[in-house]
C-alpha cells in the first residue's frame, strides 16, 4: 500500500500545498482530513528529493566557498551572535561544570598530589641546574672543538681542585687519571689554549701544573705574519709570573726571546713548540696574546709580556692531549671531532 | 494521528519553527560552552545532532533535512569551528534524511504514532554513527584528517546513546507542545 505512487491529481495538489505554505482558506482542514483518512500512507511520503540533492549541493557549495575568505563574514557574524550566548552559558553552567570532579577519590586526589609533588621538584631541580648544564655543555663542545682545531686526541676531563694560593703554586687536579689513558708531562689545553702539562698521575686523577706556575717554562714561538726583512717565528721560552691575583701583571706571562733583537708586536699570538708527539708539550697549542714589549738595560734582554688566552680563574672542563691511539677509561675526543 | 498532523502541517507554523531554531540555537550553544566539561577523552555529547534526530522523528524527513542542514551550517560558523564549513551541514542533513526515514517507516508499518523506544534508541546510535561518520569521513577527504577515527567515532556513539533516554523524551515532549 505505502508503494503505490499518488495519482496525478493528488501529487499535483500536494506540490501545490507545499509551494504555497500555509493552507488557502478556501479549503478547511476537515475536507483535507477526510483526504488523507482514505490515503494516510500519502501523508507520510519521505522528503522531496530535489531537496536533499539540493541542499547536499548547498553543502558542496559551502565546502568550497569555504576554500576562499568569502565565508570569514558569515563566521563572524555568527561568532559575534553566539559568543555572548556561549559565554553566559559557560558562566551559568560552572558550577555543573565541577561536578564530573565530585567523583575523585581521596585516594586520587593523593596520588595527584605526589605526582605534582614529585614533577614540581623535578623541574627546580632542573632550573637550579640548567645555567649550569649549559655552561658544561659549552665546555665540552669548546673541548671537542679544540680537538678538532688542534688536530690532538684530547681526553676529557673536570678540574676538581685548585692547588691554595698560598702554596705559590699554580696547580690543579683534574678527575682523569693513568685509567683515562693519562700519563705525566702530557699538555692539558681547553678551548680557548694551553693549560699546562701534568706533572704525576694517580690511577683516577692527576695534577697539573699551569703555565702561570712561577716554576712552569714552555717553549713559545711568536706566530705573527713575515714583515720585510724580518720573518715572523722568534722563539723563546714562556714562564709564568707565578704572582697571585691583586698585582699588575697578575696572570700574566713572560716570554724571553732567543734572538734579543726581534720585538713582536702588540697582538701577536703565541704558539707552543716542540716536536708534536712527546712532551712536555706538544707544538702548535694557543698559549697567549702579545701586550707589550720592553727591553731591560740591565741584562740587555727583552721580554715580552703575554696575556694567556685561557681564563685561569674558571677552568672546569678541560682536555689532555694523547697520542691517537690511547686506551682509556672514558671517551676520548678524536681530532675528527668525535667520540671513541 | 491525523489530528496532529493536521495541526504539524497547518497550524502556526512561525511558532513551530521559532521553537525549533531556538532549541537548536540552545544546544549549540550548550554543546560548544558547556558539554567539553564532561568531554570523554576529548569527545562531546551530539546535542545538536541528538536536537535534529528528535525534529527529524515528529516532523518527517522533510523538517529533519532542513533542520540538519541549517543546525550543521551554524556548527560550522560558530566560534571555535576553524574546519571547512559544511562538513557538519553535511552530516546533520543525512541525519535529519535518515530519522525522518525511519519515522516514516515505523509509522506506515506499525498503526501507532510514535515510534517505539527500541526505535528511537536504535535511530539514536545509527544516526550518531552516522553524523560522526560523515564528518570524520568529510576531513579525511578534505585533507583535515583526524588521526584515529574509530575510537572517537564509538565514543561519540556511546555518549550520544547515554543521553538520548535523557534528552529525547524532553525533546520529543517540547516538540509536541510546540505543536499545540
Amino acid at each position: 500500500m505505502s508503494l503505490l505512487s499518488p495519482r496525478p491529481s493528488e501529487r499535483l495538489r500536494k506540490g501545490l500545498d507545499q509551494r504555497k505554505g500555509p493552507k488557502p482558506p478556501s479549503r478547511t482542514p476537515r475536507e483535507r482530513l477526510n483526504r488523507r483518512g482514505s490515503l494516510e500512507t500519502k501523508a507520510v511520503s519521505g522528503p522531496k528529493r530535489s531537496w536533499l540533492i539540493a541542499l547536499i549541493l548547498c553543502c558542496a557549495t559551502l565546502a568550497t566557498l569555504d576554500q576562499t575568505p568569502v565565508l570569514e563574514p558569515a563566521r563572524t557574524a555568527v561568532g559575534e551572535a553566539l559568543s555572548p550566548l556561549e559565554t553566559g552559558a559557560a558562566m551559568i553552567a560552572r558550577p555543573l561544570t565541577g561536578v564530573p570532579e565530585w567523583f575523585d577519590t581521596r585516594d586520587d586526589l593523593r596520588d595527584r598530589l605526589a605526582h605534582l609533588e614529585a614533577e614540581n621538584s623535578r623541574l627546580r631541580r632542573q632550573v637550579e641546574v640548567t645555567d649550569y648544564g649549559r655552561a658544561k655543555l659549552a665546555e665540552y663542545e669548546s673541548i671537542t672543538r679544540a680537538a678538532e682545531d688542534l688536530g690532538y686526541a684530547l681526553v676529557p676531563a673536570r678540574v676538581t681542585a685548585h692547588g691554595p694560593a698560598q702554596t705559590f703554586n699554580r696547580t690543579v687536579t683534574i678527575d682523569a687519571g693513568s685509567a683515562a689513558g693519562i700519563k705525566s708531562d702530557m699538555s692539558v689545553v681547553t678551548g680557548d689554549g694551553l693549560v699546562g702539562r701534568v706533572l704525576r698521575v694517580t690511577k683516577t686523577s692527576a695534577t697539573v701544573l699551569l703555565i702561570v706556575d712561577a716554576a712552569s717554562v714552555v717553549g713559545g714561538r711568536v706566530g705573527g705574519a713575515d714583515r720585510g726583512d724580518k720573518h715572523s717565528g722568534q722563539v723563546g721560552m714562556v714562564r709564568g709570573s707565578g704572582v697571585v691575583a691583586g698585582q699588575a701583571d697578575s696572570g700574566l706571562l713572560s716570554l724571553d726571546l732567543v734572538d734579543q733583537t726581534a720585538a713582536p708586536l702588540k697582538g701577536e699570538t703565541v704558539v707552543t713548540w716542540g716536536d708534536g708527539r712527546a712532551a712536555p708539550y706538544v707544538s702548535g697549542l694557543p698559549i697567549g696574546e702579545v701586550t707589550d714589549t720592553f727591553a731591560s738595560v740591565r741584562d740587555s734582554s727583552r721580554t715580552v709580556r703575554i696575556k694567556p688566552y685561557v681564563d685561569f680563574g674558571s677552568l672546569d672542563v678541560v682536555g689532555v692531549v694523547v697520542p691517537g691511539d690511547t686506551l682509556s677509561d672514558r671517551a676520548v675526543v678524536t681530532p675528527e671531532g668525535e667520540l671513541r | 494521528m491525523s489530528e496532529m498532523e493536521a495541526r504539524a502541517s497547518g497550524a502556526a507554523p512561525v511558532l513551530r519553527n521559532v521553537l525549533v531554531g531556538l532549541m537548536i540555537v540552545i544546544a549549540i550553544v550548550l554543546q560548544l560552552s558547556v558539554a567539553p566539561a564532561f568531554a570523554v577523552r576529548g569527545v562531546t555529547p551530539d546535542l545538536a545532532l541528538l536536537v535534529v534526530l528528535a525534529v527529524a522523528l515528529t516532523r518527517g524527513g522533510q523538517a529533519g533535512l532542513v533542520t540538519g542542514f541549517a543546525a550543521g551550517v551554524l556548527l560550522d560558523l560558530a566560534p571555535p569551528a576553524d574546519h571547512t564549513a559544511g562538513r557538519w551541514a553535511l552530516a546533520l542533513l543525512i541525519v535529519g534524511y535518515v530519522a525522518g526515514r525511519v519515522r516514516e517507516g515505523s509509522i506506515n508499518h506499525s498503526s501507532q504514532g510514535r515510534p517505539s523506544a527500541m526505535t528511537v534508541m536504535a535511530t539514536v546510535a545509527c544516526c550518531a554513527f552516522i553524523g560522526v561518520s560523515i564528518f570524520a569521513v568529510s576531513g579525511l577527504i578534505l585533507g583535515e584528517a583526524p588521526l584515529t577515527l574509530l575510537p572517537t567515532v564509538a565514543i561519540s556513539v556511546g555518549y550520544d546513546l547515554l543521553l538520548a533516554p535523557l534528552l529525547i523524551p524532553m525533546l520529543l515532549w517540547l516538540l509536541g507542545r510546540g505543536d499545540l
